[in-house]
């Protein structure tokens, strides 16, 4: 596949360019309309990007937004890592079945997880209160399944029966294996799964919506009838914020994979 | 590692309890708030408002809206998929091509990554941005040929639907189906072509058939993605429930409709039903493709 005559290539940088057009104009025009003056009005204004932090509303709503993501990462990994580690570990038989449980939220529609899931929430309205961090719950199924495939490719690169044995050998406790020797031998896996929980979190609107909690995208939505510029220039950012978490995640991969090469 | 030994004074039985103690967390954190909401739904889509048995809310299925919303979903889904995967394995081949470490590989499918995770409400406001009826792009057409672009407003039914969907689409059929294009290698070519193939021959009697399970699989997967999602229409559609999701948000949250809950449960079966077929004919194909892709 070496030899390309010079119609493929110029088929091929036609085809590229309209690719391009296909998926940068939409992203430019968010940029263009998020500071243009309201109205009809020409000009040019960077009102619309300083509204996300002086509006009362939508500032508590990144801010709600930004929580949630850590809380659930958070979350994630109390729940997840250890589980984990312990099915490697010590019941093998079980993994089968985390895996299955673990990914079931990729085949049922998050629609759906919302639809059967308002008495559960109204047990925790009327444990918890009413404040959109409890959303933390939901939000954990959703990341299970981007959570479990980081956490086990990490997990499968290193050998846990081993480096428990040593330690265990050498007089440590299950919870000092788990936290001190095998935790630091999976960090990329555990920051691939935290980068990928962040992304999902902050543009999450299913939950959010139907479970009446005002979170970023859902305070998007809500003041784009009265300022469409505000609410362009809100998912800009975010869009630029998971972006950046994401390239950053593919980056982290090639690092590890040059190291594990080496 | 023996467990005998470790376990050595202990009895067994508790030895087996304090293996299975860990897991509790986990697993009880799994049945509250997947396992129990998933059950609710199947077991309310055969209940009424009481609480008795009914076969009701199935029934409800087969009226007018529900099926012209099922059929929506079905539309949508399909040609997102077909549009997706024809365009994301064009877009795939032609990075594939570049070479197996060319920046325009690497760039392309990070950017994919990015962009299939890319959905909802910022989604949604990006297109409005673009061909909404104040967007760059209509306000620019209609400047320079007069044509209106915006029209009635189609962006806010099914066929803009169709569009923004695809946006999605592509950079996800890129991801899933690359690696089966770099998974052809390169002696299957040289012994097709040293047997005397032209490059068509080899594409229509090697590459093609060899691609196909993989592509079609990849198509599933997309067509899964489109029915499943919810936000990007929630957020564009303000107007009637052309696809399943919205006639569920609007069964959910409308104290009108008598019963309403329970149909929601009714077409929240039918959604999970509908992926879970597809997305076990997707892992049969993929199965087929990872014989001969490692």
């Amino acid at each position: 596949m070496t030899t390309h005559s010079s119609a493929f290539k110029v088929f091929r940088i036609l085809a590229l360019l309209g690719f391009a057009a296909f998926f940068f104009v939409p992203l430019l025009s968010l940029l263009d309309f998020s500071t243009q003056v309201p109205g009809t009005a020409p000009g040019r204004t960077w009102d619309a990007w300083t509204f996300m932090v002086t509006d009362e509303r939508l500032r508590s709503a990144i801010i709600a937004s930004l929580l949630l993501a850590v809380l659930t990462v958070a979350g994630m990994v109390v729940l997840l890592v250890p589980t984990m580690i312990w099915v490697r570990l010590r019941v093998p038989r079980a993994s089968k079945l985390v895996e299955i449980l673990c990914l079931l939220p990729l085949t049922i529609p998050a629609l759906v997880i919302v639809v059967g899931i308002t008495n559960v929430y109204s047990w925790i309205y009327y444990l918890l209160g009413g404040s959109p961090l409890t959303l933390t719950f939901a939000y954990i199924v959703l990341v299970l399944p981007y959570s479990y495939r980081a956490l086990d490719s990490s997990l499968a690169a290193i050998d846990v029966t081993t480096l428990a044995e040593a330690a265990r050998s050498l007089g440590a406790g299950w919870l000092t294996v788990i936290i001190r020797i095998v935790v630091p031998n999976i960090w990329g896996g555990v920051m691939s799964a935290a980068f990928i929980s962040v992304a999902l979190v902050l543009g999450e609107y299913v939950f959010s919506s139907l479970l009446h909690f005002e979170t970023l995208p859902v305070v998007m939505a809500a003041i784009y009838q009265s300022y469409a510029q505000a609410s362009m220039a809100a998912a800009l950012a975010s869009m630029a914020l998971v972006a950046a978490l994401l390239l950053g995640l593919t980056f982290l991969g090639r690092r590890r994979e040059r190291k594990g090469m080496s | 590692m023996s467990s005998a030994q470790q376990q050595s004074g202990r009895p067994a039985r508790v030895g087996r309890v304090g293996r299975l103690l860990p897991l509790v967390p986990f697993l009880l954190f799994v049945a509250i708030f997947l396992i129990v909401p998933v059950v609710t739904v199947a077991v309310g889509a055969f209940r009424d408002a009481d609480g008795a048995f009914t076969t009701d809310n199935l029934g409800a299925l087969t009226d007018y809206a529900a099926v012209k919303a099922l059929r929506g979903s079905l539309v949508l889904a399909g040609s997102t998929a077909l549009i997706g995967a024809v365009f994301g394995a064009l877009l795939a081949w032609l990075i594939v091509s570049a070479g197996p470490d060319s920046l325009l590989k690497r760039l392309t499918l990070a950017i994919s990554g990015v962009l299939a995770q890319f959905g909802g409400v910022i989604l949604a406001f990006a297109w409005i941005a673009t061909i909404g009826i104040q967007g760059v792009v209509t306000l620019a057409l209609q400047h320079i040929t007069g044509f209106n672009l915006y029209g009635n407003g189609w962006l806010f039914s099914i066929p803009g639907l169709i569009v923004v969907y695809t946006y999605f689409q592509i950079p996800l059929m890129v991801i899933v189906f690359a690696p089966a294009i770099e998974g052809l290698r390169v002696q299957w070519r040289e012994a097709a072509v040293s047997l005397g193939a032209t490059r068509w021959q080899y594409w229509r009697h090697v590459a093609v058939p060899l691609l196909t399970p993989a592509f079609l699989g990849c198509a599933l997967l997309l067509f899964a993605n489109a029915f499943a999602a919810y936000a990007t229409a929630a957020v564009l559609v303000s107007q009637g429930q052309p696809i399943v999701p919205l006639l569920i948000r609007q069964a959910i949250t409308s104290e009108v409709l008598l019963g309403g809950a329970n149909v929601g449960f009714a077409l929240a079966l039918e959604m999970i039903l509908v992926v879970a077929v597809v997305m076990g004919a997707y892992s049969l194909l993929v199965r087929r493709t990872s014989r001969w892709l490692q």
